[in-house]
């Protein structure tokens, strides 16, 4: 049914601290391998080879530049993008077939691929472009935040956890419960003002970014002085040098 | 957002047809009386028959949209929730009702006239027919209309304009119908389809205004969950090429040209039936061709202005890109 379940306790997410994300796309990579396998599996790959190669990948990690503010440095700036797992997700309400869910359980936003009909109309109601279609194998595909990860009893507990949050060598994804205000991942929110993506549109995304916190500003004349003139004193270089600065004076 | 042909050609079909069976209930609900004596049965049932080829055809090619096609009877179950799925049921509804008045009005054919009229049960099911057929017009514009992050289809004008093209092109088409079977007087109906030709230009001008001045109501700071004072400008993509979301999303094409483009539907579906009705009015010798070329310019209008509604939409994940 794509009726939205009542409000659910547990609120499985991701928190991504944007502070220490260094754009190297381990979550995106890692990811693919195991969602290639997994229950959202395969993860098509088209013309992987070719000139135009294109697929499906649950996290796409962009980097901007930031301009300069009277206090703040420019600066670049690191941002992985994938599913929030809305609490009252669009994608979900709009699916004709009942294809789309969110789980009652725990909050997940899932696809199920047996009865999608490949209409595209989630991926239309998603603003955060959180869902790709796939041509090949003709329905729509999206992160499952590693359901069979997260719950999978026959990996070490170490290891329960979704793929990108694991691979990530920075430690900037953070996964947990942000329906339990003691949870880790909230008190991280809290502690750093973590944000929701999008506010204003009501979709109330789980997932949160902590923003990059100030950086120290340089001297406001940083970008403009120049560089300090060089002054060299003759008197103080051995004879060769002195008479080969003469000469090259000249 | 993408222009698919397999939706254009669903929405403005469907559309013309769904306007022509609201246009041919509204007749037979007057003609009730005699609607099986004579040629009326004939006009009628090509009426009828006209309306259910086209938005069939439609519909089959909005099928021609899905992935999994062969899954499509599933888009039937979520009517609680999902506009595109109450579309399917009303769609699906409609052959009901159609199916029950092409039998009575094929009496006469099966030579089993008896003289009488349509009975008063058919009221029901004339009524039946042409609301089904309206209101499935209406959750095509709801599909587009509910979508957030779509701000150009969230206008209020989206709902009257696909009314207004279902009934355009529906009503211009029911009265080449008329001519072809040797014409009622359609002097009054000549009125209203240059009427709604005409209103519906101003809604579409109207339209075009509102989304031109409308700024995006969403930030790219707010995307990127920044504060609204930093100004945030792309280093770099995410991938080298494209992607589902750059080519279904982030379609560029039509805000080139939109200005050309406009003027070309305006000229197609409201200047042209409007000079078309004119010319039928005025010379009725004149109104079987006329009317032929003010459907044909109507529906290819209809096609280049469902083009600019998709192409000059920008979805809302272009503000990561």
């Amino acid at each position: 049914m794509t009726d939205l379940p009542k409000p659910t306790a547990r609120k499985l997410g991701l928190v991504i601290d944007l502070d220490t994300c260094v754009g190297c796309h381990a979550c995106a990579v890692s990811c693919k391998e195991w969602n290639a396998g997994g229950i959202a599996g395969p993860l098509t790959d088209e013309r992987p080879y070719a000139k135009d190669p294109s697929g499906v990948w649950f996290n796409r990690v962009h980097s901007y530049e930031v301009a300069a503010t009277a206090t703040q440095p420019a600066s670049t700036l690191h941002f992985p993008r994938s599913c929030l797992h809305c609490e009252t997700p669009a994608c979900v309400t709009v699916c004709p077939t009942g294809a789309s869910y969110k789980r009652a359980e725990d909050g997940i936003v899932l696809v199920d691929e047996d009865k999608c009909i490949g209409c595209k109309l989630c991926s239309w109601a998603c603003p955060y472009g959180a869902r790709e279609y796939s041509p090949v194998e003709g329905v729509m595909k999206k992160c499952t935040l590693c359901v069979d990860r997260i719950y999978n009893e026959t990996i070490p507990e170490a290891s329960r956890q979704p793929a990108c949050v694991q691979a990530c060598p920075t430690k900037a994804r953070h996964f947990g419960d942000l329906g339990d205000p003691a949870s880790a991942v909230s008190q991280l929110v809290a502690e750093r003002g973590g944000l929701p993506l999008m506010p204003e549109l009501g979709y109330a995304p789980v997932n949160r970014y902590l923003p990059p916190r100030p950086r120290r500003a340089g001297p406001a004349d940083e970008a403009t002085a120049t560089a300090p003139a060089e002054t060299l004193d003759a008197s103080q270089l051995n004879p060769l040098l002195r008479w080969l600065d003469r000469a090259l004076s000249r | 957002m993408h222009p698919a042909f397999s939706v254009l050609f669903f929405t403005t079909l469907s559309g013309a047809g769904y306007g022509l069976l609201a246009w041919t209930m509204l007749l037979l609900g007057f003609d009730r009386g005699g609607a099986l004596l004579g040629v009326a049965p004939l006009l009628f049932l090509g009426l009828i028959g006209t309306a259910t080829t086209l938005f069939t055809a439609g519909l089959l090619s909005s099928l021609g949209h899905l992935g999994q096609p062969q899954r499509a009877w599933r888009a039937l179950s979520q009517w609680r929730s999902s506009w595109l799925s109450r579309e399917g049921v009303l769609a699906v509804g409609v052959y009901l009702p159609v199916g029950l008045l092409a039998w009575w009005l094929s009496a006469p054919l099966r030579g089993e006239s008896t003289g009488a009229g349509l009975g008063d049960g058919a009221r029901w099911v004339i009524l039946a027919a042409a609301l089904l057929a309206l209101a499935t017009v209406a959750c095509t514009a709801m599909i587009y209309a509910s979508l957030k992050p779509v701000p150009a289809w969230r206008h209020p004008l989206v709902l009257p304009v696909y009314l207004a093209f279902a009934l355009l092109t529906g009503l211009l088409l029911m009265l080449l119908g008329q001519r072809l079977s040797g014409g009622l007087a359609i002097t009054p109906l000549l009125v209203v389809a240059g009427g709604l030709a005409l209103l519906l230009a101003v809604m579409k001008l109207a339209y075009w205004r509102g989304i031109d001045r409308a700024p995006l109501p969403v930030s790219r700071a707010s995307a990127l969950g920044l504060p609204a004072d930093r100004v945030a400008t792309v280093f770099e993509r995410p991938h080298t090429e494209a992607n589902y979301l750059t080519t279904e999303m982030g379609f560029v094409l039509a805000r080139k040209h939109s200005r050309k483009l406009r003027m070309m539907a305006l000229a197609l579906f409201a200047l042209v039936p409007v000079l078309a009705c004119l010319l039928a009015w005025a010379v009725p010798a004149a109104a079987t061709p006329a009317l032929a070329l003010a459907v044909l310019a109507a529906l290819l209008g209809a096609l280049v202005e469902r083009w600019l509604f998709f192409a000059e939409a920008k979805h809302l994940v272009t503000l990561y890109y």
